[in-house]
């Protein structure tokens, strides 16, 4: 699997398919039994030394991990920090960035997000679409080439689900960051991604443009599963 | 018909050596908390065994007997500490244990995502520990840790039997000075039950603003 600098990925299939695991497997979260992950032409578990791959340390993984951001299902916000305290953090701990620089970077994509008003709100005091905007903005603060998005939608109320894909529609025309996104929501990954692959079974199935995947799709299981996602309410 | 002031002085006295062994302990205990709280947790194999080590040692034998030792048996080995030397080491290495699981079992109770969010955010373990779980793990902590110092407050007690001049210590004093017994021990008894409420108040309040904005409700 290959994924071109700039790129949007839709990943749709079955839960258990795997689509997921890929997240969390780029962003250092599971541990990888064997092959190799390249990033931005490096090594992701990989550190050459000596003209040979060994395994990364610590300190390789955090150098990679500066490239890659992610937003989870569910959030993963820190309760006991207020809105714009949440989206510095990371930034003046792990870039040392100044407070104030920090601060203004914030604002800007707490504005970005539409939630500069709620700069010193406690996470408790958001709704879920509030919520899961705080994370992007969080997330983007540390202004990584790689973004992925992990089933953002999922725990969210309908009417909230909305707001937080304009977010993604407005990230998607502004910038040139690449970004993976698992999702259910087939219409919006139609209308955003460049490329969708049907993951089933721990294996990518089908891939293609949306168009070939969501109107044409050539594998019986690829078509199976949209008729299932469609018949229990998603749009296509 | 005895007069009593001078004898309430005294024991007003000996309330101050056991707030001071109560204050002095706590502090002890609260390093030694986090220490080998934070040290059973560690990615390396002999700090786990030594904080396991200092725990069941601290939990698992009578305080009691520890006192007796560092009082009268290190003195053997050439460490020789005052009565409130030894009283603070002991009370604060014995709550000290309890409270290292207390420390554990708040960080370990904090939820998987909030450590994926700190990788994510690329924070370094030590960094994540700092900004993020510890500051959550602490509310969780502090019922306990109030339970603690309460229980402590109770243990300084012992340290009458090495003659340091604590509530009870000065209550034993007064009664054999004036032959009562009822006015010593039930006067310590109501100060002990009052410096006890204090502790209870001082942790709850510190817990009420440690939640502040946690729940969505107070900020």
């Amino acid at each position: 699997m290959q994924v071109m600098p700039g790129e949007k990925l839709a990943l749709i299939g079955p839960s258990g398919s795997g689509k997921t695991t890929i997240l969390r497997i780029l962003m250092t979260l599971e541990k990888i039994d064997g092959g190799h992950i390249q990033v931005d032409g490096e090594q992701l578990y990989h550190m050459e030394r000596n003209g040979q791959l060994m395994p990364a340390d610590e300190r390789h993984l955090a150098k990679m991990r500066q490239k890659i951001g992610m937003v989870f299902q569910l959030f993963n916000l820190f309760p006991h920090k207020c809105v714009i305290d949440n989206v510095t953090l990371a930034p003046m701990l792990t870039k040392g960035v100044t407070r104030v620089a920090a601060e203004k970077r914030a604002m800007e994509l707490l504005d970005m997000v539409g939630l500069a008003d709620k700069a010193k709100a406690m996470p408790a005091q958001l709704s879920g679409g509030q919520k899961q905007r705080v994370a992007i903005a969080r997330a983007l603060a540390l202004s990584p080439k790689i973004m992925l998005f992990d089933e953002i939608t999922s725990a969210l109320d309908p009417e909230l689900v909305e707001e937080v894909l304009n977010v993604m529609r407005k990230l998607a025309a502004e910038t040139d960051m690449t970004m993976l996104l698992v999702t259910h929501e087939m219409g919006f990954a139609h209308d955003f991604a460049d490329r969708v692959l049907f993951f089933d079974r721990g294996r990518i199935f089908e891939e293609g443009k949306p168009d070939e995947i969501f109107r044409h799709p050539k594998q019986e299981r690829t078509q199976s599963f949209l008729k299932k996602i469609i018949a229990a309410g998603h749009r296509v | 018909m005895t007069d009593w002031s001078g004898y309430l002085n005294l024991i007003l006295q000996g309330a101050m050596v056991t707030v001071q062994l109560t204050v002095m302990g706590a502090a002890l205990a609260l390093v030694m908390a986090f220490v080998a709280g934070l040290g059973r947790l560690s990615r390396f194999v002999a700090i786990r065994c030594l904080a396991t080590a200092y725990i069941e040692f601290f939990r698992g034998t009578s305080g009691f007997v520890q006192l007796f030792f560092a009082y009268f048996v290190l003195p053997l080995a050439g460490v020789t500490l005052t009565p409130l030397q030894a009283g603070v080491l002991v009370l604060g290495l014995n709550v000290g244990a309890y409270g290292a699981e207390v420390v554990r079992g708040a960080i370990r109770s904090i939820g998987r995502e909030q450590y994926e969010a700190c990788t994510a955010l690329n924070l370094g373990r030590w960094q994540g520990m700092r900004h993020v779980i510890l500051p959550q793990a602490l509310l969780i902590m502090l019922p306990t840790f109030g339970n603690n110092a309460i229980e402590l407050l109770k243990a300084t007690s012992v340290v009458s039997l090495i003659s340091l001049a604590d509530l009870t210590f000065q209550a034993q004093v007064v009664r054999s000075q004036t032959g009562s017994t009822l006015m010593p021990f039930a006067t310590i008894l109501l100060i002990y039950f009052i410096l006890a409420l204090i502790i209870a108040w001082g942790v709850r309040t510190l817990e009420r603003r440690l939640a502040r904005g946690l729940d969505g409700v107070r900020v």
